[in-house]
Formats: structure tokens, sequence, C-alpha cells
């Protein structure tokens, strides 16, 4: 199936709401799914025999920054028997100050096993919580690391268990701590200088 | 000695056999964090063969004398290179290998996750250059850790040097301090 079949497809299924946009004339043709009927989507496209996408390619998060004040995340679906792929987005608030709740979006982890671990990077890197994830923690950074390093507003922390994270000049203000001169400079009989032959 | 017939006798210091004992039985403990421990792999191999300088890596930390930090130091493994530093016997060295160990390396301006030298969590003796360098760098930064241990004498143990040595500096001020480097 093509893009336009694909859309046809959802839209038979689910409805005309459930899609947002779609761009068809971009680089890679994609859908804006409303975020939380992602999930019925997605297993139906895994699903049906017309369709079987069995293999999630890629799973991305997005930081379109603070002006903008969205997120989002991309699913790049493929369907190995079919050769067919399709590109599903949602979009979603940032919530970036302390108060708000992060941005939530349901899991598709139970659909392929592949976003489990996706899903916690994203989550790691953007703070992009996944509803019913089984075990949403952060698989890079420390677990107790502050913030999200990915996305735009990142300030880096000033002290991790009391190591200095910014590098700040370091050495001009604490010294470059290397080894003394006459503790590693091998003893030489010789002079290194030779006089020129005539 | 006995075929010279010259008598079974060597005359040396204690000093001098102390140290000959130690710099030619590095033991550095097998531990690598990026791919400078590629680099280190090979100078362990056949190709460059370390263990015609007695360096032989280690399984454990309570065993070896050197620990050669080859690769990123993350802050996530901060905290492990730091205990296993501790878990090492007196008296140990630390090698720091490449660039990243060193200052932080490319990751210096924006790694967020990167330690901006191995430095600032354990004290180090030889700083290796390079990215990665080469075998023969590693080699010759232990040919620069040899250096320093034949300097050692068991009268003087070089912790005490060293804070004798920071206190002469702080009764002399520095006279080069426009340069920015004073330790």
């Amino acid at each position: 199936m093509n893009f336009g079949e694909l859309q046809d497809f959802i839209l038979d299924k689910f409805g005309a709401e459930v899609i947002l946009e779609a761009k068809a004339d971009a680089l890679q043709p994609y859908l804006v799914l409303q975020t939380e009927r992602l999930p019925e989507v997605c297993l139906e496209l895994h699903d049906n025999a017309q369709t079987y996408f069995d293999f999630l390619s890629c799973l991305t998060g997005m930081d379109n920054g603070p002006e903008a004040g969205t997120m989002e995340v991309t699913y790049t679906l493929y369907s190995i028997p079919y050769d067919h792929h399709l590109t599903l987005k949602v979009q979603l608030p940032r919530n970036s100050t302390a108060e708000q709740a992060i941005p939530q979006v349901p899991t598709v982890s139970h659909i392929w096993r592949t976003a489990d671990w996706h899903e916690r990077e994203v989550f790691d890197m953007l703070g992009i919580y996944f509803k019913d994830h089984p075990d949403m923690r952060r698989i890079l950074c420390a677990a107790d690391w502050e913030g999200h390093p990915l996305r735009k507003d990142y300030q880096l922390q000033e002290y991790y268990h009391g190591i200095k994270v910014p590098f700040d000049q370091h050495n001009e203000l604490n010294g470059f701590k290397g080894e003394p001169q006459w503790l590693t400079s091998a003893p030489t009989p010789f002079s290194d200088k030779r006089e020129k032959p005539a | 000695m006995d075929k010279t017939g010259e008598g079974g006798i060597v005359i040396t210091k204690l000093d001098d056999l102390l140290n000959w004992a130690r710099l030619t039985s590095l033991f550095p403990m097998g531990f690598g964090l990026a791919c400078c421990a590629i680099e280190m792999m090979g100078a362990y191999a056949s190709g460059y063969d370390l263990d015609r300088f007695g360096i032989i890596p280690r399984a454990s930390p309570r065993q070896s004398d050197v620990m050669i930090v080859a690769g990123t130091v993350t802050f996530k493994m901060a905290d492990r290179v730091r205990r296993l530093y501790e878990q090492m016997p007196e008296p140990r060295y630390v090698i720091s290998m490449g660039s990243c160990s060193n200052c932080g390396g490319p990751y210096w301006e924006h790694g967020y996750h990167v330690v901006k030298g191995v430095d600032r969590i354990i004290p180090v003796d030889v700083y290796v250059p390079g990215c990665p360098p080469r075998p023969e760098a590693l080699i010759g930064g232990f040919l620069k850790l040899q250096e320093i241990i034949r300097k050692e004498t068991i009268r003087e143990p070089r912790a005490v040097q060293q804070i004798m040595a920071k206190r002469a500096q702080q009764e002399q001020p520095v006279a080069d301090a426009d340069k920015g480097a004073v330790s």
C-alpha cells in the first residue's frame, strides 16, 4: 500500500477525527494522529493482514523549542512482507516549567517490544512520559541525574556527586595538575644538540 | 655470577632494589572505557608486547599497581572509577590515556555527561595525549612512569615529597602568574 491508501485505510477504520494532519508531499510523508488514540491505530496497523506493520524501524522524540512550545514523537513503521512504510507523529504541549506535568504519550511497547527501550531513551533525553510503559526509568543517564539533556532549554547542573560538571576554565583556575618535569624527565647524559659536521 | 668466579655478591642500595622491582613489574588493572582501550589492547598484544616491560594486566584492583584510564569518563562511571582507585593498594599510580580522560576531549564544552578530566576524581601521575594515542605513546607513558618510580625513595615517600613541593611553592610566589598556570 502507498501513503494515500494507508491514509484511507485509517480513515475507514477510525473516522476522520483521528488524523489531525496529513502531509503527503514531504520527503517522508507523515500523518499526525490524536495522541490518545495512537495505541489503537498502531495495534490495528500491526495486526491487520492488509497492512501488517510488523517492524517499528525507529521511534524518535523531538523538542521544537520553547517558542514553538511543542514536542513530537515520530514512529517509523515498516512492513517486512509487504515492503511498505508509514510515518506517524504525535504532537504534544511542551510543559517545561516545574509546576506543569511532563508531557504524556500512551505507550506502544506492548505492540512492538522495540519501543520499550526507545521510549525509555526519549523519556531520559527529553522528558516525555509514556503512559502504561512497564518500566519507565532513565536508560542512559545516571538514575539520579537532574533534567533532560536534549531539551532546548536544558541547563547543565553545577555539580554531580561533588564533581564539577562544566569545564569553566578548569585548568586556568585550579592549575594544570600535570606531572612535574623533574619527576618524569629521563636523565640524559648527552645533550640533545649535536654539532653539525663540517 | 658464579660462572665468572667474581663471587655471588651484588652491592646496591635498598632504594634502588625496591624501585627496580616495582618499575619492572607494573601490573595495570584490566580496565578500559572507550576507544582508547582498543589501542591499549593493541599495546598489550604481540605487536607491541607490553609484557616485555613486565606489564601484565591483572583482573583485580587489589593486585594492581597502576590504573590506565583509557577512554571517556562519564559521570555514570565516575563513581566506579573512584571506587576502583580506592580499592588499589599503595603504592598506586594512574595513567590518564587520551584526550577524553585528560581534559574531556571533544566533549569539553557540550558534553553534559563527560567528566572534564579524570583528575577531577583521582590524582593522575602521567598524561598521555592523543585521540586515541598510538600504542607507542602509551609505552612512552609507561616509560615516564618508570622514571617517576626510579626517583622514589623509602625515606621520603612521594606523597610527602608532593606536600613539601607544594609548601615550597606557596612560600615562593610564582613569577609567571600572568600565564595563568598556578598550581
